[in-house]
């Protein structure tokens, strides 16, 4: 399997070159599921290694279209991120109108076991698009500042 | 870039012709085949720069220019705040005041090749670097507010760093006009037990020795010669400055609208700099960039102390600490005219020539050290501004190779673990916690970085004094 690309399932990720920095994609057949996948997709840049889902953390964030959520909700798991020192491997979404909640499960960060990569800095608005495609399925990326 | 998009001027000068809504023109500085390779998004970048209100003279992208956010990375432009000019915090970028170090140590390659391993131990276990890594340094709301005002002076005072250091940073160490209270509490929060960490990606310390002089008079005045050793810290103002980037982002796309301004990309976000969108936001990156400062300082200490160990008698001087994503007031000739101008470097390093006031008087004759990051494996360079620089593009000039290849392409290119063993085989020890991220910096993703400072300095941005190598790279 391309290490950069999840399993061609129906809700799946992948990573997209930029310049300096990596876009991520998710898909799935709602947006929420399309979030919940990039989301993955943002953890898979920092490691490799599998994240347990030992702790749970509750997020919300608001923004006036689906586009400028889905970075508030990147830029959400950053915050948890950094500020607790985590890593989340799994991730919960429900959109209601202009708002978000999200659940996010992860662990502290083991360095010698995650060999973190990179650290995620904030989602930006560069190449930033939530669409659904002709079959009905949704699709959310945008490029994460590394 | 297309090269038939672009009026050639000279060797390493290249117009874009104003067009469309562009107020001024832009200016690419890079020779033939740095031009060609420069990606096309950083064209329309350019282009889009130029098109902000109250622009003066020129949109300006420096030879190791890229596909940024808004701005390119490389790009400078200058506003007027007379004539509804706008600060950007897209145009200073997420890592505010991220910046170079570069200290001397008095010592010779010979001197640190017998200790060289344990030497790169001790840097590793003494630096915080990458994710999970931890600071020895918890700040509470009071230490915070001070930090954020006061910069790399904070720090010496806190007895991280030493005053005779405050003279060779930009602003003294000390950017005036920080608005602690314009600094959100989450931007704090990300903040609170960061300080003294280098942080991840591109950002390292190095041990370097200098390999090549170009300018013998003005090395001897930086104190430089060949086989010295040098200590170089690249990193910037961490967790705090990418949030008050993502959150003034955020605002001012929606501020912008409002003040009708028009976006040609919603990265470009910008507020006028004479509202109170605009005037909070300086304040708030100001307070950054006396984190990036301060965060410079204590890391240079810490380098210090482990120097200490290893050679009792060894003092790291600071040779200068230059930042190059940011938006700084400077008076510039404009047709004659003195004007102060809000100079956005996003990317890019400012290049006093001689003479400029700012400079500490052992400095003032030669001009400014312009500090340039390469890769781990070909080593950086240390330039000086010069005259020209001024009518170049207000002093500015390159800050590193810039990156050839995306770390998606670097990633499926290289192993890890066959780049530190390569540059071991060449005397460079890596120390890094993650061996996907030595290959996403490999050397090899970057431009060259000896073909960008060789233009910088033939567009007369800035003039090339030494080249230094990498003995120990710590990477985030």
């Amino acid at each position: 399997m391309d290490p950069t690309t999840s399993s061609a399932a129906a809700a799946r990720w992948e990573h997209f070159p930029h310049g300096a920095d990596v876009g991520v994609r998710g898909w799935g057949a709602t947006p929420a599921q399309a979030f919940e996948q990039a989301a993955r997709a943002m953890t898979a840049t920092v490691t490799d290694a599998e994240v347990k889902s030992h702790d749970r953390i509750k997020v919300q964030c608001e923004a006036p279209d689906l586009e400028l959520l889905f970075v508030e909700w990147l830029n959400a798991i950053i915050y948890e991120m950094a500020t607790r020192s985590m890593l989340f491997g799994r991730f919960a979404v429900r959109i209601e109108g202009t708002r978000l909640t999200g659940t996010l499960w992860g662990e502290p960060v083991d360095v010698a076991r995650h060999a973190p990569a990179c650290e995620p800095k904030g989602a930006t608005y560069t190449t930033l698009k939530v669409a659904e495609d002709p079959s009905g399925m949704w699709s959310a990326a945008c490029v994460v500042d590394v | 870039m297309d090269l038939a998009r672009l009026t050639q001027v000279d060797p390493t000068t290249w117009r874009i012709e104003p067009h469309g809504e562009m107020r001024v023109l832009a200016i690419v500085y890079a020779d033939e085949a740095l031009v060609r390779d420069i990606d096309d998004k950083v064209y329309e970048q350019a282009v889009n720069v130029a098109m902000l209100p109250g622009i003066v003279k020129a949109s300006y992208a420096m030879p190791d220019a890229h596909w940024g956010y808004g701005f390119p990375i490389g790009g400078v432009a200058a506003f007027d705040p007379s004539e509804g000019g706008v600060v950007s915090a897209g145009g200073v970028g997420f890592d505010i005041s991220c910046g170079v170090r570069t200290m001397l140590t008095g010592l010779s390659a010979a001197d640190i090749l017998p200790v060289q391993r344990a030497l790169a131990e001790s840097l590793y276990e003494e630096i915080p670097a990458g994710v999970g890594s931890k600071g020895s340094i918890t700040l509470d709301a009071a230490e915070m507010d001070a930090m954020l005002a006061g910069g790399a002076l904070w720090a010496v005072e806190q007895g991280w760093g030493e005053m005779r250091d405050l003279e060779r940073i930009e602003e003294g160490g000390k950017m005036s006009g920080a608005r602690p209270e314009y600094v959100s509490e989450r931007a704090k929060e990300r903040q609170r037990r960061e300080m003294g960490t280098l942080g991840s990606g591109n950002h390292y310390l190095e041990v370097q020795v200098v390999e090549e002089i170009y300018d013998r008079a003005v090395a001897k005045t930086f104190g430089l010669a060949e086989d010295a050793v040098v200590v170089t810290i690249h990193c910037g103002s961490r967790g705090l400055g990418h949030q008050i980037g993502t959150e003034f982002l955020k605002e001012m796309v929606i501020t912008a609208a409002e003040a009708g301004i028009a976006l040609p990309d919603r990265e470009l976000a910008c507020a006028p700099i004479h509202s109170e969108v605009g005037e909070r936001y300086l304040g708030a990156m100001r307070g950054a960039i006396n984190c990036a400062l301060a965060n410079r300082e204590i890391l240079g200490h810490y380098a210090r102390r482990v120097f200490r160990h290893y050679f009792p008698q060894c003092d790291l001087r600071l040779l200068y600490d230059v930042s190059h994503n940011t938006c700084k007031v400077e008076r510039h000739a404009i047709d004659g005219e003195k004007r102060d101008l809000f100079v956005h470097r996003k990317g890019a390093t400012r290049a006093f020539g001689p003479g400029h006031a700012s400079l500490p008087q052992a400095l003032r004759d030669a001009g400014q050290p312009v500090l340039i990051g390469g890769s781990m494996g070909t080593g950086s360079h240390i330039l000086v501004g010069r005259e020209t620089s001024e009518q170049k593009a207000f002093s500015s000039a390159c800050h590193g190779a810039g990156r050839a290849l995306s770390r998606h392409a670097a990633l499926k290119q290289w192993s890890g673990r066959a780049i530190v063993d390569e540059l071991a085989s060449k005397g460079i020890i890596i120390r890094c916690p993650s061996m996907r991220g030595v290959a996403e910096e490999a050397p090899g993703a970057y431009k060259d970085v000896g073909a960008v400072v060789e233009a910088a300095e033939h567009a007369g941005l800035a003039r090339r004094v030494a080249r230094v190598r990498p003995l120990i790279c710590v990477k985030g």
